[in-house]
């Protein structure tokens, strides 16, 4: 049995020690919104936080993330309106929507690192997420203007 | 105990329904599980049970409930387009429904739908007559009982915003349909003499909305079909075979599998349908035990005859078929052409090629699969229902109302899941375990079992009279052809009765105006053999215009006339060039108005830095019967030593008619064109003992975030009928690339995709 936090919450999972992270999530403790891409980790899909950094679940072993915390799409935030996500929306970033998860939750380790990313910054973070419909465009978009509104709440706050 | 009896009933979500919330519009996205199951659905938002006899539904396009809401049945694939927005406005617009109201239910498979088919860019097409109509109906009724309800004539009354309004005084549909008599419903006979409103009293059409499946992308609860889960199931992986076709199973050896706890057994697939021959499947309790046990599995096959095909086969079988004259069909043949060359003053004769391209979808295929209640139902993402379903009641040995296809989100259509064979192997598994199956595929299972965009070989010959004018052109091209393979009802046959894809050569039969004209298309009968060529994105327009485009650029310089005004030249508008109603209003006028326009945008002719050029390309999307007229510029930059091409911008012009959904109909073009880049500069496989090479992204580039040049994009305003958006920007961006690539550094490239490898030996070639 391996225990971590999965969005907070304490969990204890019965899947092999060597089970892929992302199939844990999805099949054992039933949050489906992390994505099976490519299964080599050269997608982004399936990316999650771990100890708040971006990792790639689908080659994660379960037993790595042991009392660790992990986040995924549905946990980053309660009502789902983080930066990312309101910009996205706005934006109309998302097509056939599955790689966007994967994509919103690179996004929100690089604006820890980088809170105000210029493009060469974004395409170096974000270069391991691919988007089969293209939407790069709108996500290099909509990673700016979620930036700028938090740094402007930054500043206020 | 197994993974599957550990999770319980309670993590598992209800697929009666499922419902998702979009408070911020109001609205609710909606997966129609059966009659009752919308009532539900309904009683979910508006927490009262409306039962059907409760609704009014003039037409079996959409119903209103007694509390005003609208739920408009959508039987397209969501796969990235909005598509499920797009139609919802076109009926709400000729309705006056208030938009907030409106609601969209992904419909499952139904006879009464007709075709269930999203692809060739033809939704909004296709659809759009019929919905308006639809909404028109029942404004009309709902105008007519408005007005008995207010006590006034029908003339005096107003529809608008989800009322009747008069003389100061209204009553909301949901009062109307609560009160009244609306008694009327449509027959499709009945709809067609429906009349609609004129353009100008659009309100929806034409206006940007937020699209409807967009919230539940961005938190993780939209539902694909990977996400498909039912109380009991088990996983299947598939073990795929050597060949697409002939494989034969000699034997299994599952003793390594054995140790995998949760592994159940291995089972060769008997198919009837002939899907998925030579298929074994591996069973577990989780996908991590499949997954795990397949990989342990040993199957010996013998192996179809295909198994030793080469992309170099495949490519020398193609330029046979071309050197041999009798061959294919003449799509277009018009009398006159070998005189022409005969006579030419000048002639010029090109070959282009392009590889095997892969779908690459980001969800790999997959189905879940059970019976229930004397219903075979198969969850899973599919672009044509009714395509499978015959496929499927054969398989099965049922007929094809005891089957029913769920619908789900898409992880990506692009014409892999017209091909619905996914869902055959994951239907018998389930027969053959007598329990309800989740089928998955590794993405390497997915590559191996794609339908790729087949290879294909071009030749082009065009012949010039006095003064340089175009007096002959030959275009012939051999590829794979899919509609053969999987829809032959839908090829056409050339006017000796040969028959034809016409999928596999749209494009050839162009606008431009040349004098004596001949298309031939040819089927690469190896190709067909080798593995099932598959409709990607823009399908054959995508190999077609990167030959024809780049072919009318060499053709400019042999004429020596700017590669714009050469196009704009022979782009006369007349004779079979003159366009009709409804659906190419304009014609030829209307490729040049868009070829003017994006050079004007674009800085045709302004001097630009060393080794950065423009190229441009035009074309008319998909088909001559529904013509999306788009034209791109690309500026690029060769450098000289590396031979790299780095795409700088994309300005493209598209008429597409009257747009629906401007904001949605962007993304397509966005989408469309980067696909085009994609292929242009990084996408290409080939086949190697008869299977694709590439089956993962360790070896298989595409386009990424720092690859994505600036894009720009307009639109031609216009009343015309709306036509496709999906495809047309992807079948102009290779030749704009190809032609911008020679326009900055001399280096003429014929062969897609073009790598820097080739660039630097075209330049060598050059110097």
């Amino acid at each position: 049995m391996t225990t971590f936090t999965l969005n907070g919450r304490s969990v204890s999972v019965h899947s092999p020690p060597d089970s892929p992270l992302l199939w844990v999530i999805r099949d054992e403790l039933g949050l489906t919104g992390t994505k099976f891409g490519c299964g080599i980790g050269f997608c982004g899909a399936c990316t999650v936080h771990v100890s708040g950094r971006a990792t790639r679940s689908c080659i994660t072993p379960v037993a790595s993330v042991a009392q660790a915390e992990v986040k995924t799409i549905e946990g980053l935030d309660p009502g789902g309106k983080h930066p990312l996500q309101i910009a996205w929306v706005e934006l109309q970033v998302p097509q056939c929507g599955y790689c966007q998860p994967g994509q919103i939750m690179q996004a929100a380790t690089l604006l820890k690192d980088y809170p105000d990313p210029d493009d060469a910054m974004i395409n170096a973070v974000m270069a391991g997420n691919l988007c089969r419909c293209m939407t790069y465009l709108r996500i290099r978009k909509a990673i700016k203007l979620a930036a700028a509104r938090m740094q402007e709440r930054g500043a206020h706050g | 105990m197994g993974n599957a009896w550990r999770l319980g009933s309670g993590h598992l979500p209800s697929r009666r329904y499922f419902l998702i919330s979009m408070a911020s519009a109001g609205v609710i996205l909606g997966y129609a599980r059966s009659g009752l199951a919308r009532a539900e659905a309904l009683a979910v938002r508006t927490g009262r049970v409306h039962s059907p006899a409760e609704l009014f539904e003039p037409t079996i396009w959409y119903a209103i409930d007694p509390d005003g809401n609208v739920t408009v049945n959508i039987i397209r694939a969501e796969m990235g387009q909005h598509v499920g927005t797009a139609l919802a406005r076109i009926v709400a617009d000729e309705l006056e429904a208030d938009w907030s109201k409106v609601h969209i239910v992904m419909a499952d498979s139904d006879p009464k739908w007709g075709e269930m088919v999203t692809g060739g860019s033809w939704s909004v097409w296709q659809s759009f007559p019929v919905l308006s109509r639809a909404g028109a109906a029942g404004r009309t009724a709902l105008l007519e009982e408005g007005a008995r309800l207010l006590g006034v004539r029908p003339y005096l009354c107003v529809a608008r915003d989800g009322a009747v309004h008069a003389q100061g005084r209204s009553v909301p549909y949901g009062e109307i349909v609560a009160r009244g008599h609306l008694r009327r419903a449509y027959t499709p006979e009945q709809l067609i003499r429906i009349p609609i409103k004129p353009p100008a009293d659009r309100r929806l059409i034409g206006r940007n909305t937020q699209a409807l499946d967009i919230p539940a992308k961005t938190n993780g609860q939209g539902r694909y079909g990977i996400d498909a889960a039912v109380e009991g199931m088990i996983y299947a992986r598939p073990k795929v075979p050597p060949t697409r076709y002939g494989s034969k199973v000699l034997s299994i050896d599952d003793s390594a599998a054995k140790q995998v706890p949760g592994y159940i057994r291995s089972l060769a697939l008997n198919d009837p349908s002939g899907t998925v021959p030579g298929w074994v499947m591996v069973y577990a309790d989780s996908f991590v035990a499949a997954n795990r046990a397949a990989d342990r599995v040993r199957v010996r096959w013998k192996s179809g005859d295909a198994a030793h095909v080469s992309e170099g086969d495949l490519q020398r079988r193609a330029a046979e078929l071309i050197a041999d004259p009798g061959a294919g069909a003449l799509v277009v043949n018009d009398p006159g052409l070998e005189a022409a060359f005969a006579i030419a003053r000048k002639k010029i004769e090109r070959a282009y090629t392009t590889s095997t391209v892969m779908h690459f979808a980001l969800e790999p295929v997959n189905a879940l699969a059970f019976e229930r209640n004397g219903i075979f139902e198969i969850h899973t993402g599919n672009q044509w229902q009714t395509l499978i379903l015959p496929v499927l009641a054969k398989a099965l040995g049922r007929s094809q109302n005891t089957i029913v296809l769920r619908s789900y989100f898409l992880g990506g259509g692009f014409g892999r899941r017209l091909d619905g064979d996914y869902a055959v192997p994951a239907a018998l598994a389930s027969k053959a375990a007598a329990r309800p199956v989740k089928m998955l595929c590794t993405r390497e299972d997915d590559s191996r079992f794609d339908c790729p965009r087949s290879p294909s070989l071009q030749v082009l010959r065009m012949a010039f009279g006095n003064n340089g004018q175009v007096i002959a052109m030959d275009h012939q091209a051999a590829a794979g052809w899919p509609t053969a393979v999987m829809a032959p009802s839908f090829l056409l046959k050339d006017a000796r009765g040969v028959p034809y894809d016409p999928f596999a050569i749209h494009g050839a039969d162009h606008w431009y105006t040349v004098g004596a004209q001949r298309v031939r298309a040819l089927r690469n009968d190896l190709a067909d053999r080798t593995f099932r060529p598959g409709w990607l994105r823009s399908v054959g327009s995508g190999w077609i215009n990167w030959a024809l485009e780049s072919f009318m650029d060499e053709a400019a310089q042999v004429a020596g006339i700017d590669p714009v005004d050469f196009r704009l030249r022979l782009l006369t508008g007349t004779g079979r060039n003159a366009g009709s109603a409804p659906n190419s209003v304009g014609g030829a006028h209307r490729q040049a108005a868009v070829l003017a326009r994006v050079a004007e945008k674009a800085g045709w002719g302004s001097p630009l830095p060393k080794d950065t050029g423009l190229g441009v390309a035009s074309s008319f999307g998909q088909e001559r019967t529904m013509p999306t007229w788009v034209a791109c510029v690309a500026r690029v930059r060769v450098d000289r030593h590396s031979g790299r091409v780095t795409v700088e911008k994309l300005t493209l012009v598209v008429d597409a008619g009257t747009i629906v959904h401007p904001d949605g109909a962007a993304a397509q073009v966005e989408g469309g064109a980067l696909w085009g880049l994609s292929m242009a500069l990084f996408e290409g496989s080939e086949f190697v003992n008869g299977q694709p090479k590439d089956a993962n992204l360790d070896t298989y580039r595409m386009l990424r975030m720092g690859d994505t040049p600036e894009v720009e994009i307009e639109f031609i305003p216009s009343t015309e009928t709306p036509v496709g958006l999906g495809e047309p920007a992807t079948t102009v961006v290779a030749p704009a690339i190809g032609n911008a690539i020679f326009a900055a550094s001399g280096a003429r490239v014929r062969d897609l995709p073009i790598r820097p490898v080739t660039v630097r030996e075209a330049l060598a070639q050059k110097a």
